[in-house]
């Protein structure tokens, strides 16, 4: 079975967020860069099958250069080899495009992206991907058992879950759930080693965007906080209903 | 024409199913045209949605999933000039699997109606709600999918002409069971949310946050360790990566406040922290705070909060 892992290098969820000072770019000076949370768990997720199953784990990220670190991280954590697509990822269309292009050169039969990542929050790779292959997917996918050329999966929906069964290739949006916060996995010392022998190659990604971002900006700093005391929580009553018209 | 796809649940529309078509209003003014809905054949009361603005309602019998629907709504685009879809789970797939069919301009996660419409400019949260995106739909039919609460419902009459159409879609997956709980509020489109973490000292003591979340008809969430050490169900986690939401009123009951879990409530207009730590870094995101023990504030709260309703 080959299971391509697509990934994310996003800031550090502890990260503090600057952009550059014409507002055009995130500034990434003192940002450490990480795989993305969500695309952990799709990866600690494809190790699961491998061990249970056999598999041939492929990482993948559409980046410049300065995200190969990430991808020796995850190669590190236990996948087999790394593709960098080589573009700048300005837009979600364009890099679906890219993935898929790689996706229809080399056969896979699982395709797990995470369900965001959380830098542009777009929420919108894993289904283009689908959408582009002609294949299935399930987002917010929370669990997903493989059976021959089988899969069902069990994904968040609006108050509840639901299951799916669909026939491979697929792809899966995955978040916590696919797999427990406590099966993620630290790079060991041998994985660290034997990271930096696995291949890891480049090809040329797809270039231009449907859309533009034309400016980032942070939030509004919120005013100070009006504290109430414990015992006059009539008083935190009255300022939600007359001043912050909350209920 | 603006199309709007409208989610209905069980047959009932969703409150973001009625923000999607003042969305879809306020677009289509902008643009000197019409809005289109399209509805499941089953919604109940599909004419309701003329006071938001829809000028002509499609019914048709609708696929399963969002990328089902989204094959549907492919063969639908004469006419169209954008297309409005509410950020709900079945609209986060919904989405992106319509722009990728037709070659669209997608803004997900959006938080504006748009700023002019030559070409199509809106507002998206970015960076788990630590940055706000401009962005431009050049190229390609323009897609917005917006963060239920973030635009509101407003009324506004509609020519509202019923009509039903028919377009062919297909699941490429089969569902094989669906469980939703029932008389619970969903927590992205909750407009109340009673949030508790570490601080409650055990799953045992949630019973008080149950029942505030009653009195105020909210949904309850919880903080991402309360999730990983079982306490909680994880699609009760709230933060950078769980569930982001967007209500009114935030209320944040023994949770101190990591970047992580601010960064997935920082977009609610209103924000309450109770702690026993003066210091607990949720109080400079809140908007009130009351430094004291949850196990006397919270029934206390519940108390006043009765008060209030049976008195308004």
């Amino acid at each position: 079975m080959n299971i391509l892992v697509c990934i994310s290098h996003v800031p550090d969820t502890t990260a503090k967020i600057n952009f550059t000072a014409d507002g055009s770019a995130l500034d990434p000076a003192g940002v450490q860069f990480v795989i993305n949370p969500y695309d952990e768990f799709g990866l600690t997720k494809a190790l699961h099958i491998k061990e249970a199953q056999g598999a041939t784990i492929t990482v993948l990220n559409v980046g410049g250069p300065e995200t190969e670190p990430t991808l020796r991280k995850a190669l590190a954590i236990g996948a087999d080899q790394a593709v960098r697509i080589n573009a700048t990822p300005t837009d979600a269309i364009t890099v679906a495009k890219s993935i898929k292009n790689h996706i229809q050169a080399n056969a896979y039969d699982l395709i797990i992206c995470g369900q965001e990542s959380i830098d542009y929050n777009g929420q919108q790779v894993p289904a283009m991907l689908a959408a582009l292959l002609d294949v299935p997917m399930v987002n917010a996918c929370v669990g997903l058992t493989i059976d021959g050329s089988t899969a069902t999966a069990k994904a968040e929906i609006d108050g509840g879950h639901a299951t799916y069964t669909a026939n491979l290739p697929m792809v899966i949006g995955g978040k916590k759930g696919l797999v427990e916060e406590k099966d993620l996995r630290i790079p060991n010392m041998r994985g660290i080693m034997t990271a930096r022998t696995k291949p890891l190659s480049v090809e040329e990604g797809l270039s231009g965007s449907n859309t533009a971002a034309k400016a980032f900006r942070k939030p509004a700093a919120k005013s100070a906080v009006k504290m109430v005391a414990p015992d006059q929580v009539n008083e935190l009553v009255r300022l939600l209903h007359e001043e912050s018209k909350s209920i | 024409m603006i199309l709007v796809f409208v989610e209905s649940w069980n047959n009932q529309f969703k409150k973001a199913s009625f923000e999607a078509v003042s969305y879809a209003r306020k677009w289509a003014d902008m643009a000197g045209c019409s809005v289109k809905a399209v509805v499941s054949s089953g919604a109940s009361n599909p004419e309701s949605l003329a006071q938001y603005g829809a000028d002509s309602i499609a019914t048709l019998d609708l696929a399963a999933t969002g990328p089902g629907m989204a094959g549907q709504l492919s063969t639908m685009m004469d006419g169209v000039q954008g297309v409005v879809v509410a950020g709900t789970a079945v609209g986060k797939t919904l989405a992106p699997t319509l722009a990728a069919l037709i070659d669209g301009a997608l803004s997900t996660n959006t938080t504006s109606t748009p700023s002019s419409v030559g070409p199509v400019v809106v507002e998206r949260g970015a960076f788990s709600s630590k940055g706000i995106e401009t962005i431009a739909l050049s190229e390609g039919m323009p897609i917005v999918s917006f963060v239920p609460n973030a635009i509101g419902i407003e009324e506004k009459a509609g020519a509202g002409a019923i009509e039903s159409g028919s377009a062919s879609g297909t699941d490429k997956v089969a569902v094989s069971e669906v469980s939703v709980a029932s008389g619970k509020v969903a927590l992205p489109e909750a407009e109340v949310v009673v949030s508790a973490g570490r601080g409650l000292k055990g799953p045992e003591n949630w019973g008080m946050i149950e029942e505030l979340a009653e009195v105020l008809g909210a949904a309850t969430a919880c903080s991402k360790p309360v999730s990983d050490i079982g306490w909680r169900p994880h699609s009760e986690h709230v933060g950078q990566t769980g569930i982001q939401v967007n209500p009114n009123l935030y209320i944040a009951i023994g949770i101190s406040g990591a970047i992580q879990h601010l960064a997935g409530v920082s977009a609610s207009k209103t924000i309450v922290a109770i702690n026993t730590d003066p210091e607990a870094p949720f109080f400079k995101a809140a908007d009130y705070g009351i430094v004291g023990d949850a196990f006397d504030v919270v029934p206390r709260l519940i108390e006043e909060l009765r008060a209030f309703k049976a008195a308004n």
